[in-house]
């Protein structure tokens, strides 16, 4: 059994995690920036190394990973899905080109292979639904006519990141092209064999689990989930959309007390997957790798808010929405880091964990704060112009 | 009654919108987690909106109930309140009426049609559970309740009190 030891380290993590995300609720900011940090400071190389605890926080980790993608689905019934893809499909084709190229490339210029650059291109991709959410909420943007696009987009971004995710794990195993592509078809047929069964039987899986007690549904759900999850894994297509897929299933009040029940576990579990993240990460690679992902946060942020911007205007809002949609749109955040871990993970290119975690850190605090800054601007503007008036 | 857009927030809930008579373009935003946000757009930058306030789901029932009032207070006027399968009326009774001047024994309201009196209502004020030897003066009215086909018949009774005592009786 562990010693005291283990408990007193485990403690001291949470600890951590808890001064942590209440620095990051006193300022109104996402707490990954701080959670990545921390895990710099404690991971391999950091400044209080763990010993036996580590473990376990990876376990904690992998649980994380699932739960986070689990949510995630849980907020879109299948219908939203069908419907954004049907009539931003256009936009979503800008974003996904605008967005994989800077990674992508950057991943070729620094003379990585294949693969570790398309990780690299879906990490300057995704935007964080999580921390634009929460954005557009604290600036009361919710009530915006370009907030819908902008949901929108994030919508597809996390649907090319089902499908993203799956294909990378499979690339990742590798073998010959015939076995690849084999692969390849098992993984869209598995995709879309669920979301027909999700679509279909969603309501029935969700009356079947949904119980009055929470005890009794929150076990259920989990049971539903981590089964999903292991399946798919088992066919090499990622137990992180497995869990995404699983969330789609489940819909009404099955969904909406899963929603409250499993949230704060979440939290938990995400917290301590950010922190593992970082653990992986050797801080004495962070100033080499800094010049590189200050230059890539700089283009990802660019490209981002220009994509922001067209769907903007294609949807015929104006110059100032237009503005918020562009700057709504640049966080990174949580995603960029699953897909970072599963690379990290795959340890395909060494350079790319310092690499991804000072992109995600730079745009995580970037994005909310040129929000905040052009709500003030736009602010007083108005009040400018009332003045002449 | 105005033309309300619906626009959906994927991941959010769903944000409705309409145009006032005074032509403010108001919305309500529905989060899923049950909360709604009242935001009005701008005249001049019609993508703008401003949160007027932010309701939980307790309060977004209370406005909502406050800002129906009058048709509240109309509903209640009528008094004919359905609670699984009871039925609320309210009698009026004229100076005519053959029950005028005599007790609410004497009407034998419930034996004749199942209804109970519940009320009566006199020079603006309430009796509730009145005695059976309460005598019913001119210009009351009575509440009564029982089955709704009960309370109708009671009704008619008193409209055409003259025929009905001499049918019921």
């Amino acid at each position: 059994m562990h010693d005291s030891l283990f408990l007193i380290e485990l403690g001291g993590v949470v600890l951590l995690l808890a001064v942590l995300s209440r620095i990051a609720v006193r300022f109104g900011f996402s707490p990954i920036p701080l959670y990545l940090l921390a895990g710099l400071a404690f991971g391999q190389g950091g400044v209080v190394p763990l010993v036996t605890a580590d473990e376990f926080i990876a376990a904690g980790a992998e649980i994380g990973l699932i739960l986070l993608l689990f949510t995630l689905g849980l907020e879109y019934s299948a219908r939203e899905l069908v419907d954004a893809l049907r009539s931003n499909r256009f936009m979503g084709g800008i974003d996904l080109l605008a967005n994989v190229a800077p990674g992508f490339a950057a991943g070729v210029l620094l003379g990585w292979a294949i693969l570790p650059a398309v990780f690299l291109g879906g990490i300057t991709y995704i935007s964080s639904s999580g921390v634009i959410a929460r954005t557009l909420d604290d600036l009361g943007w919710m009530g915006n006519r370009e907030t819908p696009i902008v949901l929108a987009i994030l919508v597809l971004e996390d649907l090319v990141m089902a499908g993203f995710l799956p294909l990378v794990t499979l690339l990742q195993v590798g073998g010959g092209t015939a076995k690849v592509v084999f692969s390849v078809g098992v993984a869209a047929l598995l995709v879309v064999v669920v979301l027909a069964v999700a679509a279909r039987y969603g309501p029935a899986i969700s009356r079947a689990v949904f119980s009055h007690s929470d005890e009794a549904l929150l076990f259920g759900i989990l049971a539903v989930l981590l089964l999903t999850a292991g399946a798919t894994q088992a066919l090499n297509v990622s137990a992180a959309v497995g869990a995404f897929l699983a969330g789609i299933a489940f819909s009404g009040p099955a969904a909406d007390r899963a929603r409250s029940l499993l949230v704060p576990l979440r939290s938990v579990f995400a917290g301590t997957f950010f922190l593992f993240f970082g653990f992986q990460v050797d801080p004495g690679t962070i100033p080499q790798a800094l010049p590189a992902a200050a230059a890539l946060a700089v283009v990802g942020g660019v490209t981002k808010a220009f994509t922001g911007w067209l769907a903007g205007r294609r949807a015929g809002i104006g110059p100032r929405g237009r503005t918020r949609a562009a700057v709504g749109l640049i966080a990174r955040g949580e995603f960029s880091i699953v897909i970072a871990g599963i690379a990290v993970a795959s340890g395909a290119e060494p350079d790319l964990g310092p690499l991804a975690a000072v992109y995600v850190l730079l745009l995580a605090i970037a994005g909310p704060v040129l929000a905040r800054v052009v709500d003030r601007r736009i602010a007083t503007a108005r009040a400018r112009a009332a003045e002449d008036r | 009654m105005a033309v309300v857009k619906e626009v959906a927030l994927p991941g959010i809930g769903v944000r409705y919108e309409f145009v006032t008579q005074e032509g403010n373009r108001v919305g309500v935003v529905h989060h899923r987690s049950g909360v709604r946000e009242l935001v009005l757009f701008e005249r001049e930058d019609p993508d703008t909106s401003h949160d007027l306030l932010r309701l939980g789901p307790e309060d977004g029932r209370t406005l909502a109930e406050l800002l129906g009032v009058s048709q509240v207070a109309k509903e209640l006027a009528e008094l004919e309140q359905d609670v699984e399968g009871l039925a609320v009326d309210r009698l009026p009774l004229a100076g005519g009426s053959p029950f005028a001047a005599r007790t609410i024994g004497d009407t034998g309201a419930r034996t004749r049609t199942g209804v109970s009196i519940v009320a009566v209502l006199r020079d603006g004020s309430a009796l509730p559970a009145p005695a059976r030897r309460l005598s019913s003066g001119q210009g009351t009215s009575s509440s009564s309740s029982g089955r709704r086909g009960g309370s109708r018949s009671s009704r008619s009774c008193s409209a055409r009190a003259e025929r009905c005592t001499t049918r019921c009786s």
